[in-house]
């Protein structure tokens, strides 16, 4: 891009007062820091390519010294219209490009959205389907847990960290692999159930990984609470009380941290996770500290909704019967023609669904996660709206960070545990 | 969720203290949704917010493209005591499409404001911050608009250069 190539200096200087403009809409709500000799405020720009954005993220920060003053996170580098992208497709051809939102949470996103098309078709899903799903999307909650923790760890300079983390990510990873074919992205949820049933040997393998998690998460938590200078950066950092936070409408973690009991599958039960008997982790002081308690504990809980579903795994369908919606199994193909006729208009238009508005919340690893799906009675959504919580979640960074030093954004960012697939869609 | 009498009687409350406030109720498979004047958003917001649902968890636009007015901003308000949903539309035209901000309300509605001006083109009004934010500053064009076709956007190479939008000079 040439800035000087029309010869004349006009161009640079609208440049120039352009920032300038851009760098007074910074507000410095806290008491004037001073203009005189000693004191002066400095922009600081990080990002977006910074390792500990966790993603594009960039960050204005105005900093008096080393204190932050104020912040002002900026996205959509990686916007990629996936919700325009939606509105062109058949209802089970959204699943796969909405599971790329939120990449670490992709069976939440498919479970959103198929549970707001599920309402509005006034689909029954199997009790199968059901104790599956929560199977899947537990097992996704400790991989999201796990490439949090690692990643953080590794933010704040514990790098052995992340390799424990990602070893225990890659068991889970192959049970994925095992009950789809995909490792990640698996588009294993399908409106009605799931694609298909697991297969032999899944159970053996999953109850192995969940004999090993929690002495591994354990051992997380040794290295974690016997680190003097984690625990110095963690403790009391980034303190936002609860009440802050409900105005700000941050969920999951975050708001648990600050004592707020608040959990969708406690409080609005979906996909059958009032049958099974958990414990919401909470913190106290809603500090860093907590923010990493609460998630390590839920590792626990999560192991132990998957031990109750597997063991009450109910016999029956893994997807709904209904043929209108469903895909016949394959066998059928060759001997029914009613089989051949369904699969045939599955395929090509999908189905239709009746004109209507649904938002289906559920609790992802970050917090509430709501797909709104509003249906004109074609096969194609109207409008799919993710309502991800990294992207409400991060207006709560400005209020944790403000008047803290530099050092301790890093930390709280990390503890933040935004997905900017998530925020940017 | 509200069942449909709750829904009924919460929007005549509404009525009974501005007679304009609400213009329509819908209640499809459990989900009850007071239409809202857009003038009269803040208010509503504010009663419901007596009411208990004091939390505000999404924020969102719409196209009803064709249907007019075009434009609806939905608002999920939940309660978090009783565990109840309700959401309120609020429907504006392309040709007039403004809207109060909630944003001293709920603060929370910061960014999910910003994401419906910029993907919808709806202005808020009283907003402390209303630029885009997903899409670049420079861009031409609400994307979210049923009207606005998918693909069509320049690569940029050196021949096209001259081309770009998002040209300084």
């Amino acid at each position: 891009m040439t800035l000087t190539g029309s010869g004349d200096t006009e161009p640079q200087t609208t440049l120039t007062e352009d920032y300038r403009k851009r760098e007074e809409s910074i507000t410095l709500s806290s008491s004037p820091a001073g203009t005189g000799e000693t004191h002066e405020l400095l922009t600081l720009n990080i990002g977006p390519h910074h390792p500990s954005t966790h993603g594009v993220l960039r960050l204005l920060a105005t900093l008096e010294g080393e204190v932050v003053r104020d912040i002002k996170p900026i996205v959509g580098y990686v916007h990629t219209g996936i919700e325009k992208t939606a509105e062109d497709k058949a209802y089970w051809k959204v699943i796969p490009v909405v599971e790329r939102m939120d990449y670490l949470g992709y069976y939440f996103n498919a479970m959103a959205f198929c549970g707001a098309v599920e309402t509005l078709l006034g689909l029954e899903v199997p009790l199968r389907a059901q104790y599956l799903r929560v199977i899947h999307l537990e097992l996704n909650r400790i991989a999201s847990h796990l490439v949090w923790l690692g990643t953080s760890a590794l933010d704040i300079g514990a790098i052995s960290m992340f390799w424990y983390c990602f070893r225990e990510r890659e068991l889970i990873l192959d049970l994925f692999e095992m009950s789809s074919g995909q490792r990640m992205h698996t588009r294993y949820f399908q409106v009605g159930g799931v694609m298909e049933d697991i297969p032999r040997g899944f159970e053996e393998k999953l109850r192995q990984f969940l004999k090993i998690m929690p002495p591994r998460a354990d051992q997380y938590a040794d290295l974690f609470e016997k680190n003097q200078i984690l625990l110095e950066r963690l403790r009391g950092t980034g303190i936002v009380d609860r009440q802050t936070l409900i105005e700000l409408n941050v969920t999951g973690p975050l708001l648990r941290a600050a004592g707020d009991p608040w959990d969708l599958r406690k409080a609005h039960p979906y996909s059958s996770y009032d049958k099974f008997d958990f414990k919401i982790p909470v913190g106290t002081v809603g500090d860093n500290y907590d923010r990493f308690r609460v998630r390590h504990a839920e590792i626990y809980q999560s192991v132990k909704i998957i031990e109750q579903a597997i063991d009450g795994l109910p016999e029956g369908e893994h997807i709904t019967p209904d043929r209108k919606v469903a895909l016949p199994p394959r066998h059928e193909l060759a001997t029914s023609m009613e089989a051949l006729i369904h699969h045939f208009k599955l395929v090509t238009e999908g189905f239709r669904v009746p004109p209507g508005e649904a938002y289906y919340p559920i609790e992802g690893p970050r917090g509430e996660l709501g797909c709104f799906v509003r249906s004109d009675g074609s096969a194609k959504p109207a409008r799919v709206h993710m309502r991800d919580p990294s992207f409400v979640n991060l207006q709560a960074l400005a209020p944790m960070v403000k008047d803290s030093y530099i050092a301790d954004l890093i930390a709280t960012l990390a503890m933040l545990d935004p997905i900017l697939g998530g925020i940017d869609r | 969720m509200p069942d449909a009498t709750e829904l009924e009687l919460t929007a005549q409350e509404l009525r009974d203290a501005d007679s304009e406030s609400v213009l329509d109720t819908e209640f499809y498979r459990g989900r009850a949704v007071l239409v809202a004047n857009p003038t009269k958003i803040r208010a509503v917001l504010e009663h419901l917010r007596g009411k208990g649902y004091t939390f505000l968890a999404s924020l969102h636009g719409v196209d009803y493209y064709p249907d007019e007015p075009r434009l609806g901003v939905l608002y999920e308000m939940l309660d978090r005591t009783r565990v109840d949903r309700i959401a309120v539309k609020a429907r504006v035209s392309t040709d007039h499409a403004r809207i109060e901000s909630v944003v001293d309300m709920f603060p929370g509605a910061n960014f999910p404001e910003r994401e419906v001006y910029d993907m919808f083109g709806v202005v808020f009004d009283g907003h402390p911050d209303m630029r885009r934010i997903l899409m670049p500053e420079d861009y031409e064009g609400h994307p979210q608009r049923r009207d606005f076709p998918v693909g069509g956007e320049p690569v940029l190479f050196t021949y096209n250069e001259e081309q770009s939008y998002g040209k300084y000079v």
